[in-house]
Protein backbone atom coordinates (compact mmCIF):
# COMPACT_ATOMS: atom_id res chain seq x y z
CA UNK A 1 0.00 0.00 0.00
CA UNK A 2 1.33 3.31 -1.24
CA UNK A 3 -0.04 6.75 -1.15
CA UNK A 4 -0.19 6.50 -5.11
CA UNK A 5 -1.93 3.36 -5.13
CA UNK A 6 -5.63 3.96 -5.84
CA UNK A 7 -7.79 1.93 -2.40
CA UNK A 8 -9.37 -1.12 -4.47
CA UNK A 9 -7.72 -1.83 -8.22
CA UNK A 10 -10.98 -2.60 -9.95
CA UNK A 11 -8.97 -4.88 -12.52
CA UNK A 12 -7.59 -6.67 -9.87
CA UNK A 13 -10.90 -7.75 -8.75
CA UNK A 14 -12.26 -7.90 -12.69
CA UNK A 15 -9.27 -10.25 -13.00
CA UNK A 16 -10.38 -12.57 -10.17
CA UNK A 17 -13.96 -12.77 -10.28
CA UNK A 18 -13.87 -16.68 -10.74
CA UNK A 19 -11.60 -16.99 -7.93
CA UNK A 20 -13.42 -14.72 -5.56
CA UNK A 21 -16.85 -16.97 -6.36
CA UNK A 22 -14.79 -20.03 -5.84
CA UNK A 23 -14.57 -18.14 -2.37
CA UNK A 24 -18.08 -17.30 -1.81
CA UNK A 25 -18.76 -21.01 -2.02
CA UNK A 26 -16.34 -22.43 -0.11
CA UNK A 27 -17.55 -19.67 3.01
CA UNK A 28 -21.43 -20.90 2.60
CA UNK A 29 -20.19 -24.44 2.92
CA UNK A 30 -18.14 -23.96 5.62
CA UNK A 31 -20.62 -22.14 7.57
CA UNK A 32 -23.10 -24.49 6.64
CA UNK A 33 -21.68 -27.31 7.82
CA UNK A 34 -20.78 -26.02 10.30
CA UNK A 35 -24.28 -24.68 11.46
CA UNK A 36 -25.63 -28.10 10.35
CA UNK A 37 -23.09 -29.95 12.39
CA UNK A 38 -23.59 -27.78 15.22
CA UNK A 39 -27.26 -27.90 15.04
CA UNK A 40 -27.37 -31.74 15.42
CA UNK A 41 -25.25 -31.95 18.33
CA UNK A 42 -26.89 -29.09 20.02
CA UNK A 43 -30.48 -30.28 19.80
CA UNK A 44 -28.95 -33.80 21.33
CA UNK A 45 -27.41 -32.49 24.39
CA UNK A 46 -30.48 -29.79 24.78
CA UNK A 47 -33.42 -32.40 24.46
CA UNK A 48 -31.06 -34.32 26.73
CA UNK A 49 -30.73 -30.94 29.34
CA UNK A 50 -34.66 -30.95 29.06
CA UNK A 51 -35.02 -34.36 30.18
CA UNK A 52 -32.69 -34.68 32.70
CA UNK A 53 -32.06 -30.71 33.83
CA UNK A 54 -29.02 -31.65 36.11
CA UNK A 55 -27.79 -32.03 32.62
CA UNK A 56 -27.80 -28.68 31.44
CA UNK A 57 -25.32 -26.87 34.17
CA UNK A 58 -22.08 -28.64 33.10
CA UNK A 59 -23.29 -28.53 29.36
CA UNK A 60 -23.31 -24.74 29.22
CA UNK A 61 -20.01 -24.95 31.44
CA UNK A 62 -18.05 -27.09 28.93
CA UNK A 63 -19.87 -25.06 25.98
CA UNK A 64 -19.07 -21.70 27.66
CA UNK A 65 -15.36 -22.82 27.89
CA UNK A 66 -15.54 -24.06 24.37
CA UNK A 67 -16.55 -20.68 23.47
CA UNK A 68 -14.15 -18.10 25.88
CA UNK A 69 -11.17 -19.85 23.87
CA UNK A 70 -9.94 -17.55 21.37
CA UNK A 71 -10.37 -19.08 18.06
CA UNK A 72 -7.05 -18.93 16.58
CA UNK A 73 -5.89 -20.58 19.98
CA UNK A 74 -8.59 -23.27 19.38
CA UNK A 75 -7.49 -24.10 15.78
CA UNK A 76 -3.73 -24.12 17.07
CA UNK A 77 -4.43 -27.03 19.27
CA UNK A 78 -6.16 -29.03 16.74
CA UNK A 79 -3.76 -28.66 14.07
CA UNK A 80 -0.95 -30.69 15.80
CA UNK A 81 -3.54 -34.18 15.53
CA UNK A 82 -5.66 -33.35 12.61
CA UNK A 83 -3.82 -31.05 10.47
CA UNK A 84 -4.44 -28.46 7.98
CA UNK A 85 -7.46 -29.46 7.01
CA UNK A 86 -11.31 -29.02 6.51
CA UNK A 87 -11.70 -31.49 9.81
CA UNK A 88 -10.02 -28.85 11.83
CA UNK A 89 -11.75 -25.77 10.84
CA UNK A 90 -15.40 -27.82 11.36
CA UNK A 91 -13.73 -28.69 14.78
CA UNK A 92 -13.87 -25.66 15.74
CA UNK A 93 -16.53 -23.68 13.99
CA UNK A 94 -19.00 -26.45 15.61
CA UNK A 95 -17.72 -25.66 19.12
CA UNK A 96 -18.69 -22.15 18.86
CA UNK A 97 -22.24 -22.58 17.38
CA UNK A 98 -22.63 -25.14 20.58
CA UNK A 99 -23.27 -22.99 23.39
CA UNK A 100 -26.00 -20.20 21.42
CA UNK A 101 -27.90 -23.33 19.99
CA UNK A 102 -28.29 -25.13 23.53
CA UNK A 103 -29.14 -22.19 25.24
CA UNK A 104 -31.63 -20.88 22.89
CA UNK A 105 -33.27 -24.84 22.19
CA UNK A 106 -33.61 -25.09 25.97
CA UNK A 107 -35.12 -21.72 27.28
CA UNK A 108 -37.20 -21.50 23.71
CA UNK A 109 -38.16 -25.23 25.17
CA UNK A 110 -38.70 -23.96 28.47
CA UNK A 111 -41.08 -20.99 27.44
CA UNK A 112 -43.58 -23.25 26.64
CA UNK A 113 -46.49 -22.13 29.04
CA UNK A 114 -47.75 -24.76 31.22
CA UNK A 115 -51.60 -24.36 30.57
CA UNK A 116 -50.38 -25.28 26.90
CA UNK A 117 -48.60 -28.40 28.19
CA UNK A 118 -51.59 -29.18 30.83
CA UNK A 119 -53.93 -29.16 27.75
CA UNK A 120 -52.12 -31.16 25.29
CA UNK A 121 -51.42 -33.88 28.17
CA UNK A 122 -55.18 -33.81 28.98
CA UNK A 123 -55.73 -34.22 25.14
CA UNK A 124 -53.97 -37.51 25.24
CA UNK A 125 -50.44 -36.17 23.68
CA UNK A 126 -47.67 -38.49 24.51
CA UNK A 127 -44.51 -36.81 25.69
CA UNK A 128 -42.80 -37.32 22.10
CA UNK A 129 -45.77 -35.71 20.52
CA UNK A 130 -45.68 -33.19 22.88
CA UNK A 131 -42.41 -32.21 21.74
CA UNK A 132 -42.48 -32.05 18.74
CA UNK A 133 -46.13 -30.59 17.90
CA UNK A 134 -46.13 -28.05 20.98
CA UNK A 135 -42.63 -27.90 22.30
CA UNK A 136 -40.74 -27.39 19.38
CA UNK A 137 -43.16 -25.45 16.87
CA UNK A 138 -43.90 -22.62 19.89
CA UNK A 139 -39.70 -22.93 20.95
CA UNK A 140 -38.87 -22.31 17.15
CA UNK A 141 -38.57 -18.13 17.25
CA UNK A 142 -36.07 -18.56 20.40
CA UNK A 143 -33.97 -21.15 18.60
CA UNK A 144 -34.06 -19.21 15.25
CA UNK A 145 -32.72 -16.24 17.24
CA UNK A 146 -30.04 -18.80 18.27
CA UNK A 147 -29.16 -19.97 14.95
CA UNK A 148 -29.34 -16.14 13.35
CA UNK A 149 -26.46 -15.22 15.91
CA UNK A 150 -24.54 -18.81 15.74
CA UNK A 151 -24.84 -18.21 11.68
CA UNK A 152 -23.29 -14.56 11.93
CA UNK A 153 -20.53 -15.82 14.09
CA UNK A 154 -19.40 -18.53 12.46
CA UNK A 155 -19.66 -16.64 9.22
CA UNK A 156 -16.95 -14.01 11.12
CA UNK A 157 -15.16 -17.14 12.07
CA UNK A 158 -14.83 -19.11 8.69
CA UNK A 159 -12.45 -16.06 7.76
CA UNK A 160 -9.75 -16.98 10.80
CA UNK A 161 -9.73 -20.23 9.21
CA UNK A 162 -7.62 -18.82 6.50
CA UNK A 163 -4.72 -19.59 8.51
CA UNK A 164 -5.41 -23.23 8.41
CA UNK A 165 -5.69 -22.88 4.91
CA UNK A 166 -9.47 -22.63 4.43
CA UNK A 167 -10.88 -19.04 5.51
CA UNK A 168 -13.85 -18.86 2.21
CA UNK A 169 -13.28 -14.80 1.80
CA UNK A 170 -10.97 -14.67 4.77
CA UNK A 171 -8.43 -16.11 2.39
CA UNK A 172 -8.32 -12.54 0.44
CA UNK A 173 -8.26 -10.91 3.98
CA UNK A 174 -4.35 -13.17 4.74
CA UNK A 175 -3.40 -12.14 1.54
CA UNK A 176 -4.08 -8.46 1.79
CA UNK A 177 -2.06 -8.81 5.15
CA UNK A 178 1.05 -10.61 3.15
CA UNK A 179 1.17 -8.55 0.34
CA UNK A 180 0.08 -5.14 2.07
CA UNK A 181 -2.46 -4.94 -0.54
CA UNK A 182 -5.50 -3.21 0.09
CA UNK A 183 -7.61 -4.65 -2.85
CA UNK A 184 -7.74 -8.11 -1.46
CA UNK A 185 -8.06 -6.67 2.37
CA UNK A 186 -11.29 -5.14 1.08
CA UNK A 187 -12.64 -7.67 -0.91
CA UNK A 188 -12.78 -9.98 1.99
CA UNK A 189 -13.51 -7.86 5.10
CA UNK A 190 -16.63 -6.03 2.61
CA UNK A 191 -17.43 -9.62 1.09
CA UNK A 192 -17.58 -11.41 4.67
CA UNK A 193 -19.40 -8.85 6.05
CA UNK A 194 -22.32 -8.71 3.19
CA UNK A 195 -22.11 -11.80 3.61
CA UNK A 196 -23.20 -12.60 7.13
CA UNK A 197 -26.27 -9.78 6.45
CA UNK A 198 -27.69 -11.71 3.39
CA UNK A 199 -27.02 -15.06 5.66
CA UNK A 200 -29.16 -13.38 8.21
CA UNK A 201 -31.83 -11.93 6.22
CA UNK A 202 -32.27 -15.24 4.80
CA UNK A 203 -32.43 -17.16 7.86
CA UNK A 204 -35.43 -14.25 8.82
CA UNK A 205 -37.52 -15.05 5.37
CA UNK A 206 -37.50 -18.78 5.96
CA UNK A 207 -38.02 -18.26 9.66
CA UNK A 208 -41.53 -16.55 8.61
CA UNK A 209 -42.22 -19.20 6.43
CA UNK A 210 -41.74 -21.90 8.95
CA UNK A 211 -43.73 -20.07 11.64
CA UNK A 212 -46.74 -18.53 9.38
CA UNK A 213 -49.09 -17.90 12.59
CA UNK A 214 -47.16 -15.43 14.07
CA UNK A 215 -47.85 -13.40 10.79
CA UNK A 216 -51.37 -13.23 12.06
CA UNK A 217 -50.62 -11.04 15.17
CA UNK B 1 1.86 -38.29 23.53
CA UNK B 2 4.90 -36.48 22.67
CA UNK B 3 3.08 -33.50 22.05
CA UNK B 4 2.85 -32.69 25.51
CA UNK B 5 5.83 -33.86 26.20
CA UNK B 6 7.23 -30.77 23.88
CA UNK B 7 4.81 -28.36 25.09
CA UNK B 8 6.20 -29.06 28.49
CA UNK B 9 9.84 -29.06 27.51
CA UNK B 10 9.02 -25.42 25.81
CA UNK B 11 7.36 -23.85 29.23
CA UNK B 12 10.69 -25.30 31.25
CA UNK B 13 12.98 -24.42 28.86
CA UNK B 14 14.22 -20.98 30.28
CA UNK B 15 14.91 -19.25 27.13
CA UNK B 16 11.86 -18.79 26.37
CA UNK B 17 11.01 -16.73 29.53
CA UNK B 18 13.68 -14.28 28.97
CA UNK B 19 14.10 -11.39 26.76
CA UNK B 20 12.06 -9.06 24.46
CA UNK B 21 10.40 -12.17 22.97
CA UNK B 22 10.06 -14.17 25.81
CA UNK B 23 7.03 -15.34 27.44
CA UNK B 24 5.99 -13.01 29.99
CA UNK B 25 7.06 -9.87 27.73
CA UNK B 26 4.36 -11.54 25.42
CA UNK B 27 2.07 -11.77 28.14
CA UNK B 28 2.48 -8.03 29.36
CA UNK B 29 2.01 -7.19 25.59
CA UNK B 30 -1.27 -8.92 25.44
CA UNK B 31 -2.30 -7.34 28.73
CA UNK B 32 -1.58 -4.29 27.70
CA UNK B 33 -2.92 -4.15 24.46
CA UNK B 34 -6.30 -5.42 25.73
CA UNK B 35 -6.55 -3.16 28.96
CA UNK B 36 -5.70 -0.21 26.52
CA UNK B 37 -8.46 -0.85 24.16
CA UNK B 38 -11.27 -1.87 26.66
CA UNK B 39 -10.25 0.87 28.43
CA UNK B 40 -10.57 3.19 25.06
CA UNK B 41 -14.10 1.80 24.38
CA UNK B 42 -15.42 2.24 27.64
CA UNK B 43 -14.24 5.81 27.78
CA UNK B 44 -16.49 6.43 24.34
CA UNK B 45 -18.91 3.93 24.85
CA UNK B 46 -20.11 4.63 28.51
CA UNK B 47 -20.81 8.60 28.66
CA UNK B 48 -22.93 7.92 25.44
CA UNK B 49 -24.86 4.83 26.92
CA UNK B 50 -25.18 6.33 29.83
CA UNK B 51 -26.89 9.56 28.96
CA UNK B 52 -29.45 7.88 26.05
CA UNK B 53 -30.35 5.35 29.01
CA UNK B 54 -30.67 8.29 31.21
CA UNK B 55 -33.15 10.31 28.70
CA UNK B 56 -34.41 7.26 27.08
CA UNK B 57 -33.73 7.41 23.48
CA UNK B 58 -31.78 5.93 20.72
CA UNK B 59 -33.01 2.41 22.43
CA UNK B 60 -33.63 0.77 18.80
CA UNK B 61 -29.68 1.61 17.99
CA UNK B 62 -27.99 0.84 21.42
CA UNK B 63 -30.14 -2.57 22.00
CA UNK B 64 -28.80 -3.43 17.89
CA UNK B 65 -25.56 -2.25 17.62
CA UNK B 66 -24.54 -5.27 19.43
CA UNK B 67 -26.04 -7.40 16.57
CA UNK B 68 -24.08 -4.71 13.85
CA UNK B 69 -20.46 -5.54 15.86
CA UNK B 70 -21.27 -9.34 15.92
CA UNK B 71 -21.74 -9.20 11.91
CA UNK B 72 -18.09 -7.52 12.07
CA UNK B 73 -15.59 -11.04 12.19
CA UNK B 74 -12.93 -9.52 13.61
CA UNK B 75 -9.94 -10.85 10.81
CA UNK B 76 -12.22 -7.68 8.50
CA UNK B 77 -12.11 -5.59 11.53
CA UNK B 78 -8.46 -6.13 11.42
CA UNK B 79 -7.75 -5.88 7.49
CA UNK B 80 -9.46 -2.26 7.79
CA UNK B 81 -7.60 -1.46 10.69
CA UNK B 82 -4.43 -2.21 8.64
CA UNK B 83 -5.50 -0.11 5.84
CA UNK B 84 -6.33 2.66 8.05
CA UNK B 85 -2.98 2.66 9.96
CA UNK B 86 -1.18 2.64 7.01
CA UNK B 87 -2.99 5.69 4.93
CA UNK B 88 -2.72 7.81 7.89
CA UNK B 89 0.87 6.41 8.43
CA UNK B 90 0.84 4.81 11.96
CA UNK B 91 2.38 1.82 10.72
CA UNK B 92 2.52 -1.96 11.32
CA UNK B 93 1.70 -4.07 14.49
CA UNK B 94 0.04 -2.04 17.57
CA UNK B 95 -1.69 1.05 15.58
CA UNK B 96 -3.72 -1.45 13.42
CA UNK B 97 -4.67 -3.89 15.85
CA UNK B 98 -5.77 -1.30 18.43
CA UNK B 99 -8.20 0.22 15.21
CA UNK B 100 -9.22 -2.81 15.33
CA UNK B 101 -10.16 -3.84 18.44
CA UNK B 102 -11.66 -1.02 19.93
CA UNK B 103 -14.73 -0.24 17.71
CA UNK B 104 -14.72 -4.44 18.70
CA UNK B 105 -15.69 -3.56 21.88
CA UNK B 106 -17.94 -0.48 22.15
CA UNK B 107 -21.11 -2.40 21.11
CA UNK B 108 -21.53 -5.06 23.86
CA UNK B 109 -20.52 -1.73 26.18
CA UNK B 110 -23.01 -0.01 25.03
CA UNK B 111 -25.96 -2.28 24.77
CA UNK B 112 -25.27 -3.27 28.54
CA UNK B 113 -24.90 -0.01 29.93
CA UNK B 114 -28.11 1.19 28.09
CA UNK B 115 -30.43 -1.93 29.23
CA UNK B 116 -28.43 -1.47 32.61
CA UNK B 117 -29.83 2.26 33.39
CA UNK B 118 -33.25 1.14 31.47
CA UNK B 119 -33.92 -1.79 33.86
CA UNK B 120 -33.66 0.06 36.86
CA UNK B 121 -36.81 0.23 38.96
CA UNK B 122 -38.53 3.40 37.28
CA UNK B 123 -40.83 3.80 40.62
CA UNK B 124 -37.06 4.13 42.30
CA UNK B 125 -36.21 6.44 39.91
CA UNK B 126 -39.73 8.87 39.93
CA UNK B 127 -38.78 8.56 44.35
CA UNK B 128 -35.73 9.83 44.07
CA UNK B 129 -36.59 12.79 41.22
CA UNK B 130 -39.24 13.65 44.51
CA UNK B 131 -36.64 13.50 46.92
CA UNK B 132 -35.20 16.38 44.58
CA UNK B 133 -32.08 14.47 43.24
CA UNK B 134 -30.95 16.13 40.27
CA UNK B 135 -31.08 14.51 36.66
CA UNK B 136 -27.19 14.00 37.72
CA UNK B 137 -27.26 12.84 40.79
CA UNK B 138 -29.79 10.34 39.62
CA UNK B 139 -27.63 8.82 37.25
CA UNK B 140 -24.86 8.85 39.70
CA UNK B 141 -25.99 7.23 42.67
CA UNK B 142 -29.76 5.22 41.86
CA UNK B 143 -28.66 4.27 38.30
CA UNK B 144 -25.64 3.64 37.94
CA UNK B 145 -24.42 1.74 41.24
CA UNK B 146 -28.06 -0.49 40.53
CA UNK B 147 -27.25 -1.46 36.75
CA UNK B 148 -23.47 -2.24 37.57
CA UNK B 149 -23.56 -5.75 37.69
CA UNK B 150 -24.90 -5.49 34.03
CA UNK B 151 -22.62 -2.72 32.91
CA UNK B 152 -19.43 -4.56 33.94
CA UNK B 153 -21.24 -7.94 32.02
CA UNK B 154 -20.93 -5.86 29.04
CA UNK B 155 -17.18 -5.22 29.61
CA UNK B 156 -16.92 -8.48 30.30
CA UNK B 157 -17.71 -9.36 26.94
CA UNK B 158 -15.98 -6.80 25.00
CA UNK B 159 -12.69 -7.75 27.11
CA UNK B 160 -13.09 -11.41 26.61
CA UNK B 161 -13.50 -10.67 22.94
CA UNK B 162 -10.32 -8.11 22.72
CA UNK B 163 -8.25 -10.75 24.39
CA UNK B 164 -9.24 -13.25 21.93
CA UNK B 165 -9.10 -10.90 18.94
CA UNK B 166 -5.55 -9.06 20.22
CA UNK B 167 -4.09 -12.63 19.23
CA UNK B 168 -4.77 -11.74 15.54
CA UNK B 169 -2.43 -8.73 15.97
CA UNK B 170 0.54 -10.99 14.92
CA UNK B 171 -0.85 -11.24 11.58
CA UNK B 172 -0.14 -7.50 11.18
CA UNK B 173 2.93 -7.83 12.34
CA UNK B 174 2.22 -6.94 15.99
CA UNK B 175 3.12 -8.53 19.84
CA UNK B 176 1.61 -10.17 22.42
CA UNK B 177 1.01 -13.82 22.84
CA UNK B 178 -0.48 -14.24 18.88
CA UNK B 179 3.47 -13.96 17.84
CA UNK B 180 4.03 -17.46 19.14
CA UNK B 181 0.96 -19.05 17.07
CA UNK B 182 1.29 -17.34 14.39
CA UNK B 183 5.12 -18.05 14.46
CA UNK B 184 4.20 -21.50 15.24
CA UNK B 185 2.16 -21.77 12.17
CA UNK B 186 4.97 -20.20 10.08
CA UNK B 187 7.78 -22.93 11.43
CA UNK B 188 5.86 -25.52 11.82
CA UNK B 189 6.47 -25.51 15.85
CA UNK B 190 3.73 -27.21 17.54
CA UNK B 191 5.20 -27.09 21.05
CA UNK B 192 5.36 -22.90 20.56
CA UNK B 193 1.96 -23.04 18.70
CA UNK B 194 0.09 -25.08 21.31
CA UNK B 195 2.04 -23.64 24.20
CA UNK B 196 1.28 -20.00 22.44
CA UNK B 197 -2.54 -21.32 22.55
CA UNK B 198 -2.44 -22.36 25.70
CA UNK B 199 -1.36 -19.25 26.98
CA UNK B 200 -4.51 -16.87 25.31
CA UNK B 201 -6.85 -19.46 26.06
CA UNK B 202 -5.90 -19.31 29.86
CA UNK B 203 -5.67 -15.52 29.77
CA UNK B 204 -9.14 -15.52 27.93
CA UNK B 205 -10.82 -17.81 30.56
CA UNK B 206 -9.04 -15.45 33.50
CA UNK B 207 -10.48 -12.41 31.88
CA UNK B 208 -14.15 -13.71 31.87
CA UNK B 209 -13.40 -15.44 35.23
CA UNK B 210 -12.18 -11.90 37.06
CA UNK B 211 -15.44 -9.70 35.42
CA UNK B 212 -17.84 -12.36 36.15
CA UNK B 213 -16.46 -12.44 39.72
CA UNK B 214 -16.46 -8.72 39.75
CA UNK B 215 -20.17 -8.31 38.23
CA UNK B 216 -21.53 -10.49 41.17
CA UNK B 217 -18.97 -8.45 43.90
CA UNK B 218 -20.54 -4.88 42.55
CA UNK B 219 -24.41 -5.78 42.89
CA UNK B 220 -25.40 -3.57 45.62
CA UNK B 221 -26.60 -5.29 48.63
CA UNK B 222 -29.68 -7.19 48.69
CA UNK B 223 -29.35 -7.59 45.20
CA UNK B 224 -29.14 -10.92 43.62
CA UNK B 225 -27.33 -11.30 40.32
CA UNK B 226 -28.76 -14.07 37.65
CA UNK B 227 -26.24 -16.05 36.16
Amino acid sequence: MTPDEPLVRWDWVVNHTGEIGFRVGEHLELTAIAVGVGLVIAFALAFAAVRLPALYPPITLFTGILYTIPSLALFAFLVPYTGLSVLTAEIGLVSYTLLILIRNIVSGIRSVPADVLEAARGMGYTPRQILWRIELPLALAVIFAGIRVATITTIGLVTVTALIGEGGLGYFILLGMQQLFSTPLLVGAIGSIAFAIVADAALVLLQRALTPWTRLA
Amino acid sequence: MTLLGDVARWFADPANWQGPHGIPVRVLEHIELSGLAVAVAVAIAMPVALYLGHVGRGGFIAINVANIGRALPSLALLAFGLIIAISVGLGLGFWPTMFALVPLAIPPIVTNTFVAVRQVDRDVVDAARGMGLAERQILARIEVPLGLPLMLDGIRTAAVNVVATATLGALVAGGALGRFIVDGFALREYDQLVGGALLVALLAIVTEITFGALARASAPRGMTVER
